[in-house]
């Protein structure tokens, strides 16, 4: 009951102007205002992670944050040692090491700042409960909370390191990346400088080479995640109605044949494609024995005939993956709305484009805009299938390749660095507006209460 | 009457007609789905080496490729590839389910401040291509130490599930059909969520924990772009889709070529085994926890 009474809001300000002696002094020597306040377990840790931090950045963390303004400055020398007839080598700095390092203490910093924050907060919280006479908990009792109330900081801490230790620093390294010459490109790759927003501006630049590329790879990036999503969507869904039609007999039959392909590990269906059409492949050579044709088929080695050919074989690989995903929701379309429509004598294709259709589309929305950033970033079909070719002479991204396969190409292959990010971000701005515009479009749909 | 009849019949004759159109349909359709799998088969054992061919059917049949697969360990070994592939299976599925449902859980059942700046940080990061933060990812382990000899085993499980607190959304949704009414009766009984958790949340999720199981279990067998760029050229940690990329290149691919269809059919037979059930799993996981 006493909770109800009106309490002053526990804020960093709040805790320094208000506080009292111990929660003060918190603010240089951390945890002694909690361990002052009878939770003298907690404050210890808390102090020892102080001490901790302190000698973590003085033992290294310092020296790394000094270094990210300017990210090394010695380069690695050379010299001929006459005595043991061989090159030495005096180690130089290396500037992605200083880049890690050096985002890796401001992470740890930030996290500090979090625990000084918090502990100020909860010494002052602690003073108040003192204050208010309200119980406090003991060290046990806090423990026994990580249980309780408490529980996701047990279940999350684990997953959330994780996520931070391999999602969030890296994809941070990799934004700073971009703003640096970390590339091969005048033998950067040791070390490299910042050099702000200029990659970005190459990058857009219509006019560059490499500008030209991200504009091409940009539009058929589009062209393909259009294409590959909504054909895909139709034509799977077509097929589910074919199967599930009334008078279809071996519904189960036919579903098994058609599940069997995704249950073939994509990699290994792609890479019986990629051989099998290759000018020796199986598919030509057969072919040419027919007679049916002269000379083998271009499929990866002409533009237009392999932007066709991806196309076509990702609707291979996804219309059964529709097919699965829509089967459910098609029989849950109302039956009194095809009996409606079949009164009022309309055909098989009337149907399908006044009713079905847009029944799924309202329906499967929130599905139709993951597959599509999902064909956005589509690696698996590009990079097996035709490795981004044909590749025009002095073009580092080929007609097929996708900004991620490209992003690939750029970082694993042609080791450039900066490029890379560059690409990826564009490729994170791309999405978040698809992502964002699509998910408003779905959310008005929504609104008119179409079938409700 | 009479007349009735007739319109009867022709409809019945133009519903024939239609069910045999779309059964010819369905049959081609099925023939061009299954094709590809057959090739694979029959490449499989095939006597004849390298990819290049002559007719759809094999002119001889053997079970060398098989042999070979297993036997011929100097340049590719097949063996080891798999035992790797089963240690890093095993213990980023056990990593990645724990994680998963304990977020999972989180979300769904816990009211936290930090509760929908998580959810949100997670759609922002998976929008990111993957592997953007890849070589990043890369130079974090070798700063731990993980990148040389059998640790490479270590830097594959940690990298294949530690992006797995992100996906929570399809365990998130089943939790959720879970009804709270049953929480706050276990609560008014004196349970800790640990135990609402552990005695009551899990043994109601089992189709969404087998699904999740398994989903992490396929994961480090069919993904080949982590595993390259963390392998390198250590090919004693090869897993299997590095190995089978790898006989499909110039270098190999006049000799591994039939040994390749034999490994894909052996890795695909339990994974579409293993797809299948899931797949079971992920439909009741669909239609909720409690039924009726």
């Amino acid at each position: 009951m006493s909770k109800t009474k009106i309490r002053p809001a526990v804020t960093v300000g709040a805790a320094l102007t208000h506080g009292d002696w111990a929660t003060r002094l918190s603010a240089i020597v951390m945890g002694i205002g909690i361990a002052a306040h009878r939770q003298i377990v907690k404050g210890i840790l808390v102090f020892l992670l102080e001490i901790s931090y302190i000698w973590f950045m003085i033992s290294a963390g310092a020296n790394a944050l000094s270094m990210l303004p300017g990210l090394g400055e010695r380069e690695q020398v050379k010299t001929w040692n006459e005595a043991k007839q061989i090159y030495e080598y005096a180690q130089g700095d290396n500037s992605v090491i200083i880049l890690l390092y050096g985002v890796a203490t401001l992470f740890v910093t930030a996290g500090f700042l979090t625990l000084w924050v918090l502990q100020l907060k909860q010494s002052y919280n602690l003073e108040l409960k003192i204050y208010g006479h309200h119980p406090i908990r003991t060290f046990r009792e806090d423990l026994k909370s990580l249980l309780n109330d408490k529980l996701q900081i047990t279940l999350m801490s684990v997953p959330v390191i994780f996520i931070l230790l391999f999602n969030i620093v890296p994809l941070f390294f990799m934004i700073c990346m971009a703003f640096t010459t970390y590339s091969k490109e005048n033998d950067k790759l040791i070390l490299f400088d910042w050099n702000g927003i200029t990659n970005f501006l190459r990058v857009l630049n219509f006019s560059g080479n490499l500008g030209k590329q991200f504009w091409s790879v940009l539009v058929w990036t589009l062209v393909w995640a259009f294409f590959a999503t909504f054909l895909n969507y139709i034509l799977g869904m077509i097929l589910a109605l074919l199967i599930n039609r009334k008078g279809t007999r071996g519904k189960g039959f036919f579903r098994f044949m058609f599940i069997l392909s995704i249950a073939v590990p994509q990699f290994v269906s792609l890479m019986i494609m990629h051989t099998i059409l290759q000018p020796q492949g199986a598919v030509n050579v057969i072919l040419t024995n027919l007679g049916l044709i002269n000379s083998p088929l271009p499929f990866f080695q002409n533009a237009t005939w392999a932007r066709i050919t991806v196309i076509i074989i990702n609707l291979w690989v996804g219309i059964p993956y529709t097919m699965m995903q829509v089967t459910g929701i098609l029989q849950n379309i109302p039956a009194d709305l095809y009996e409606a429509a079949k009164m009022d004598g309309a055909g098989p294709i009337t149907i399908f484009f006044k009713i079905t259709l847009p029944y799924m589309l309202y329906v499967t929305a929130p599905y139709l805009i993951t597959s599509f950033t999902g064909n956005i970033n589509n690696f698996n079909v590009i990079y097996l299938l035709t490795g981004g070719s044909p590749t025009y002479v002095g073009d580092t991204a080929g007609q097929t390749d996708l900004l991620v396969t490209w992003l690939y190409k750029l970082t694993v292959d042609q080791q450039y660095y900066n490029i890379g990010a560059v690409i990826g971000i564009l490729t994170f701005v791309i999405l978040a507006i698809t992502a964002l515009v699509t998910y408003h479009k779905s959310f008005a749909y929504k609104n008119e209460e179409a079938f409700q | 009457m009479s007349r009735n009849n007739i319109a009867n019949t022709k409809a019945l004759k133009k519903n024939t007609c239609v069910n045999v159109l779309v059964h010819a349909l369905l049959i081609v359709l099925s023939l061009i789905w299954v094709l590809p799998i057959i090739w694979v088969i029959l490449t499989s054992f095939r006597a004849e080496q390298g990819s290049y061919v002559t007719s759809f059917f094999p002119k001889s049949y053997t079970l060398d490729n098989y042999i070979k697969l297993f036997t011929d360990r100097n340049v590719l070994n097949f063996p080891k590839m798999f035992k790797n592939t089963l240690i890093v299976a095993v213990c980023s599925c056990g990593l990645s389910t724990f994680f998963v449902l304990s977020v999972s859980y989180c979300m769904s059942r816990l009211r936290f401040k930090a509760r929908k700046p998580y959810m949100n940080m997670a759609m922002i990061l998976t929008l990111f291509p993957g592997f953007m933060s890849m070589v990043a990812v890369y130079y974090i382990l070798k700063v731990l130490n993980l990148t040389e000899g059998p640790m490479i085993l270590v830097a594959l499980i940690l990298v294949y599930s530690s992006g797995a607190g992100l996906n929570f959304y399809i365990a998130k949704g089943f939790f959720d059909t879970i009804p709270m009414s049953i929480d706050e009766a276990a609560k008014i009984d004196g349970a800790t969520q640990w135990q609402i958790f552990t005695k009551i949340t899990m043994p109601l999720s089992k189709p969404i924990i087998i699904y999740t199981t398994l989903t992490s279990f396929i994961a480090p067998w069919i993904d080949f772009i982590f595993a390259k760029v963390i392998c390198r050229a250590n090919s004693d940690y090869f897993t299997v889709a590095i190995g089978l990329w790898n006989m499909l290149q110039k270098e190999y691919i006049t000799q591994w070529y039939t040994c390749f269809a034999a490994g894909a059919v052996l890795i695909s037979i339990p994974i579409a085994i293993l797809y299948l059930c899931m797949q079971r799993f992920y439909t009741e996981g669909l239609s909720g926890a409690v039924k009726g």
